[in-house]
């Protein structure tokens, strides 16, 4: 569904991707870990065409996407949950969700898709006329991935969905990521915690500074003696 | 009494014409961190616009007034494409100067096609003064104060419940996840612009109404009031923008009526200092957070 060939990209003279290649099957989901700093948010900018990068080539659903503006893939598709959540802080919950609706034409459309993102969401009806700054992390961190479902995504790359949360938290946006995903949507997920995201993961890529190291099954990957050295704790 | 009523009216009627054009400036720069130094000169663009479809076109009034407000649309647009948009990930003090070097070549090309000599301005308003008991409110200020307040409301609205208007308060907040949202954030600058150089020209015929001299450097001191205007209420904040502008009107007409009328510009800057000293956003400016 997605696929990511050579892809090299630099910050002025600073080598930061090398030659980065996955895939990510339909119905899937993939997880990108790598310590803080290893290059994985730039691999979703560059796919989401937020950086600019020098070679490679990225294709969605068949079609490339190389260089392509970021409003466009949205309508395609392929949406990108920010990290850092970047919920829009003065305008109410609800504003957000209509911004996330906003390729969308149909408002019937509209009103079904937001029906099941409070059904996954609940916390967000309640607060739907808060002005979203005022949420606490975790309900951002819901607002986020609320507002990318309006729009209907084939693939949900996600960023850092678990950061600054408690780890209660953590397993609530996680079984909500698996949810979606047996919904039909795929996900993308790039984690620091990575025990986290291997656990829900089928697949998963390793990159250290800047290059992929390692691939495979979520499971093997769990039990890979480097692994779980390096991103594990054990 | 009497006077004070009167100078109340002539500081609203001032004022809303600032409170026009610091709507362009606030909401040029909420939406990309840019002071629009061009900003005043849309005024005399306006104007001019005028004095050559009328004096030398003869075309009638009304014709003459939504082309006057197509040309600063088209203008500031036009601006915004050619010298702001190239520089639109540079340091932001390079499109500053950008933005003061734009404003010096309009100014100067003016000065070549229309010499510095001033045009009176070709539209006027001759309808009877509005009387309530012994006060008597110039027609001119009637037309701009409702003018403008509509105006306002329209924005207001505008801003708060239609699509274009959301994506505008999306992509001041955060242009990079109003792009992951699907919106186009070029479409929405250049829309941005487009508004705000319309308010502008509207300001230009209200302008024109009230002083009706036309120079080159027409655009300059209303376009520094109102920069004034739109920091003193809280740049990129909309009513902030509206508030500020009412508040230079009254304080430069209350000035100029009691203290004394060299001293208003003193005032009007005196009251910027004070309320930077204590505010440094403004009005009604939330806290100076920058975005990483």
């Amino acid at each position: 569904m997605l696929k990511v060939e050579h892809l090299d990209l630099y910050y002025g003279a600073i080598h930061a991707l090398h030659d980065i290649c996955f895939e990510v099957e339909q119905g899937e989901i993939v997880t990108l870990i790598g310590a803080n700093g290893a290059g994985k948010t730039s691999i979703l900018h560059a796919i989401s065409g937020l950086l600019p990068y020098r070679n490679g080539l990225v294709t969605f659903a068949g079609c490339p996407i190389t260089k392509m503006p970021p409003h466009k893939l949205v309508g395609m598709g392929l949406v990108h949950v920010p990290e850092g959540r970047r919920v829009f802080a003065r305008m109410s919950v609800m504003e957000n969700l209509d911004m996330g609706a906003f390729t969308s034409r149909s408002k019937e459309d509209q009103a079904r898709t937001l029906e099941k993102v409070f059904e996954h969401f609940p916390r967000l009806k309640e607060r739907r006329r808060q002005a979203a700054g005022t949420l606490s992390g975790g309900e951002q961190q819901m607002l986020a991935m609320g507002r990318a479902l309006m729009s209907k995504p084939k693939l949900l790359m996600m960023d850092e969905p678990s950061m600054g949360l408690s780890p209660l938290l953590v397993q609530e946006i996680f079984a909500i990521t698996r949810e979606i995903n047996r919904e039909g949507v795929t996900v993308l997920l790039v984690e620091q915690n990575a025990h986290m995201a291997l656990s829900i993961a089928n697949r998963g890529y390793v990159l250290e500074t800047g290059r992929i190291i390692k691939e495979g099954a979520a499971g093997d990957l769990l039990r890979d003696e480097d692994v779980k050295k390096a991103y594990l704790g054990t | 009494m009497l006077l004070f009523l009167n100078q109340l009216i002539n500081g609203l009627h001032v004022g809303a014409i600032y409170a026009l054009i610091a709507l362009g400036y606030t909401m040029v720069y909420g939406i990309v961190r840019l002071i629009n130094f061009a900003h005043g000169d849309i005024l005399m663009v306006g104007a001019y616009t005028a004095v050559v479809l009328i004096t030398m076109l003869h075309l009638p009034v009304l014709l003459v007034i939504i082309l006057v407000l197509l040309v600063c649309v088209l203008f500031g647009v036009l601006i915004e494409r050619v010298a702001y948009k190239p520089l639109r990930n540079s340091p932001r003090i390079s499109s500053l100067i950008t933005a003061i070097g734009v404003s010096m070549l309009l100014q100067n090309i003016a000065l070549l096609v229309f010499t510095p000599t001033p045009k009176p301005y070709p539209i006027s308003l001759s309808l009877p003064a509005l009387q309530i008991g012994t006060l008597s409110i110039g027609s001119i200020t009637v037309l701009t104060i409702l003018v403008s307040a509509a105006l306002m409301i329209v924005l207001q609205l505008f801003v708060s419940t239609t699509r274009a208007g959301k994506a505008m308060r999306a992509v001041s907040e955060d242009f990079d996840a109003a792009q992951l949202m699907g919106i186009n954030v070029n479409n929405t600058i250049s829309l941005t612009f487009a508004i705000g150089c319309a308010l502008a020209g509207i300001g230009s015929l209200l302008y024109g109404l009230a002083y009706p001299s036309v120079s080159p450097t027409l655009g300059a001191l209303p376009g520094l009031k109102a920069f004034i205007a739109a920091v003193l209420g809280g740049i990129g904040i909309i009513p902030g923008a509206m508030l500020g502008g009412l508040i230079m009107g009254l304080a430069e007409s209350l000035t100029k009526a009691y203290i004394s009328s060299q001293l208003s510009d003193a005032v009007v800057y005196g009251i910027l200092i004070v309320v930077l000293l204590f505010k440094p956003s403004g009005l009604l400016g939330r806290g100076t957070r920058e975005k990483v």
